[in-house]
């Protein structure tokens, strides 16, 4: 009788048996990270147009606030128990451990959700995924922060980044776009901007309505406006795909290399690990080897934007 | 690695043993085709008399034994304006009995793809940990072409796998839990006419191969003919269904969906396998889809299969055991269409060598 000996003992999953590489882990570490969320309580909402609010969020455990750590341009993954979750890139200063601030547009299923939440409602939060812009590389030179839309969100870090560290760029410009007035985000910020933080911003809108007092066109138009030396000047773009093809053609064309070029590209990101292939494009993941990449890897991705 | 010699007689005895004790999963004859060809599943076994051990190929992969169609991710409990997440990564060992070779390389990808990097799935890595795997060789069906793909043999990732050597197996013992095993059982250590036997049926196997795609190179064909009318002549074809990547043993893509339980007492968090050649796949917030034709879908499959895996971790995803091309509605194989790719490169008008003769 071969009885019990051979029935295979319930394994711990720590011990190796045939798996010829067995990943070199800190498990609890990473569960942490990545399936287990940071449980955030939403402590302010504010309406920032018909279609976009700003959350501020706050870890609740004081223990995961403290080594929550992100760099400008990263996302996290956030995540409306019951339905579902959604990346979101981070548009709140990384040196701010107190909250997160999240800029939504009201777009899909978990996000239509997320309008109806009120303040005081707890959601979780997974990251931060992705990779960042390379913000000591830029530090000496010129910035050009081009912005349309929502686009404006993930460059809110790299420039509150860049206020904070001020004596370290020369000039910056921020140029930014939207459909109409309306859609202009942040607006309560621009004269912070200006007079504080010494940013020359540019706003352009394609559709102006009564009242508009700035300029009508489309966001290549404000080049006309801003000179810059190619030689020394890092330019981050974020915005709609067609936006990209327009604006980094110019900036090519302007003389700025490929490498100083940065987009941050959108996709819906199921894992945020690089796992579900959702956010492929070619052979890279927008999760784990973007969202922010240099213009020359873009180039070389096919059907990128 | 260890070998041994087992008798049929004997091996049938450490089946039942296994089989007796353990979970185990094996193929078994469900039903036959429209062409009358006879159609095998892994499913559970009770004795060794279940398992078709002249099985040919199954029509699903023994991947959902790793990656299940529908996986709980985590729950969450709710109370009061607050909730709970739960996370189990825990799972009942398994055996699986009769995988083919190309089955076992397919899952050593998966181990690469999905235990390695920064973020290695825990999930998997506790499915994969309880699984005894043993490989048994087989003679290729006329379609099958991994020996192209290079997995025809395999060296890692099973526990025991068996070559039929006339009236004895030749055991590859690959861990010291199957070595214990086996030690209750009559078994002896190879001679030398055992091994010219194991030679002379690795070759046959190797022989036999009917179907051959070239992929030398192919992932810089790929990137040349991004823009190839072959995309489109065979996305007219494709109708979307998604059954190419629920049979692939490869395939892991999938969609992450949380719902609510009826009681609204809970949510989970569910981990499904999805197609690369569905509809939506690329599909962001606001309706924008990034691949919104036919051709766009099919070639980000190959590309994935054969370009983007081998620029990532140096070897192509594809195994080669056509279960797509045979599961596919309308006749989609990835053999004809690496070959047509293949053709349309090499018979261009340009160019001033002539084409080979298409096989």
């Amino acid at each position: 009788m071969h009885d019990m000996r051979f029935a295979i003992p319930r394994q711990d999953i720590n011990r190796e048996d045939f798996a010829s590489s067995i990943p070199d882990f800190n498990r609890k570490s990473e569960i942490m990270k990545t399936d287990k969320g940071y449980k955030c309580i939403i402590t302010n909402i504010v309406r920032l147009t018909e279609q976009e609010k700003l959350f501020r969020l706050r870890i609740i455990d004081t223990r995961e606030r403290n080594i929550f750590r992100f760099r400008p341009g990263q996302f996290l993954m956030l995540e409306l128990p019951g339905y579902g979750d959604v990346p979101i890139s981070i548009s709140s200063s990384n040196s701010n451990h107190e909250f997160l601030e999240l800029c939504i547009r009201k777009a899909g299923h978990v996000t239509s959700a997320l309008f109806s939440v009120v303040e005081g409602t707890h959601v979780a939060i997974r990251g931060p995924f992705g990779s960042a812009f390379p913000m000591d590389e830029m530090t000496g030179n010129n910035v050009l922060l081009i912005a349309g839309g929502l686009g404006i969100a993930p460059l809110r870090a790299p420039l509150f980044w860049i206020n904070e560290h001020r004596d370290r760029f020369f000039n910056v410009h921020m140029l930014y776009g939207a459909k109409d007035p309306e859609q202009l985000l942040f607006t309560y910020q621009f004269n912070e901007w200006k007079m504080i933080n010494h940013i020359t911003l540019h706003t352009i809108v394609e559709h102006s309505t009564a009242g508009w007092q700035g300029k009508t066109g489309i966001i290549t138009d404000l080049f006309n406006d801003i000179s810059f030396d190619q030689k020394m000047t890092y330019a981050i773009v974020c915005g709609p795909p067609v936006m990209f093809k327009f604006v980094c053609s110019y900036l090519d064309k302007a003389g700025i290399p490929m490498n100083r070029m940065f987009v941050s590209l959108e996709r819906r990101m199921h894992c945020g690990m690089g796992k579900c292939c959702r956010c492929m494009v070619g052979s890279t993941f927008t999760c784990v080897d973007g969202p922010v990449f240099d213009y020359w890897s873009v180039m070389n991705l096919k059907e990128a934007i | 690695m260890i070998y041994k010699i087992i008798s049929k007689a004997e091996f049938k005895k450490f089946i039942d043993a296994l089989v007796r004790d353990n979970t185990s999963f094996g193929p078994r004859r469900v039903d036959t085709d429209c062409r009358g060809e006879k159609v095998y599943q892994f499913l559970q076994v009770a004795s060794f008399n279940d398992i078709a051990f002249d099985y040919t190929a199954t029509a699903s992969s023994a991947k959902h034994f790793f990656l299940p169609f529908c996986e709980e991710l985590s729950r969450f409990v709710f109370h009061d304006q607050d909730w709970d997440q739960h996370i189990t990564y825990e799972t009942n060992p398994i055996v699986l009995i009769g995988l083919r070779a190309c089955d076992i390389s397919a899952i050593n990808i998966l181990d690469d793809v999905l235990l390695n990097g920064n973020f290695p799935s825990p999930y998997y890595l506790g499915k994969r940990k309880n699984t005894f795997v043993i490989g048994m060789d087989h003679l290729p069906l006329p379609d099958c072409f991994c020996k192209s793909m290079n997995h025809h043999t395999v060296q890692t990732g099973f526990n025991i796998f068996c070559s039929d050597i006339g009236e004895e197996y030749y055991l590859a013992v690959n861990s010291s839990k199957a070595f214990n095993f086996l030690k209750e059982f009559n078994t002896r250590d190879p001679l030398d006419e055992d091994n010219c036997r194991l030679v002379a049926r690795r070759k046959l196997i190797s022989n036999s191969f009917l179907s051959e795609v070239d992929v030398t190179g192919l992932p810089s064909i790929l990137d040349i003919e991004f823009d190839s009318p072959v995309w489109e002549k065979w996305g007219n074809k494709c109708l979307n269904c998604g059954t190419c990547a629920m049979v692939c043993p490869t395939c892991y893509c999938y969609a992450v969906e949380e719902s609510f339980e009826t009681n609204l007492k809970g949510a989970t968090r569910q981990k499904r396998l999805y197609s690369c050649n569905l509809v939506n796949f690329a599909e962001v917030a606001g309706g924008h889809n990034f691949r919104p034709k036919n051709g766009d879908r099919l070639k980000y499959r190959y590309y994935h299969q054969h370009r983007g895996f081998a620029e990532n971790d140096n070897q192509q995803i594809c195994v080669g055991c056509n279960r797509c091309g045979r599961a596919c509605l309308t006749k989609i194989n990835p053999k004809d269409v690496i070959n047509d790719l293949r053709m349309e490169k090499e018979s261009c008008m340009i160019c001033a060598s002539p084409s080979p003769d298409r096989t």
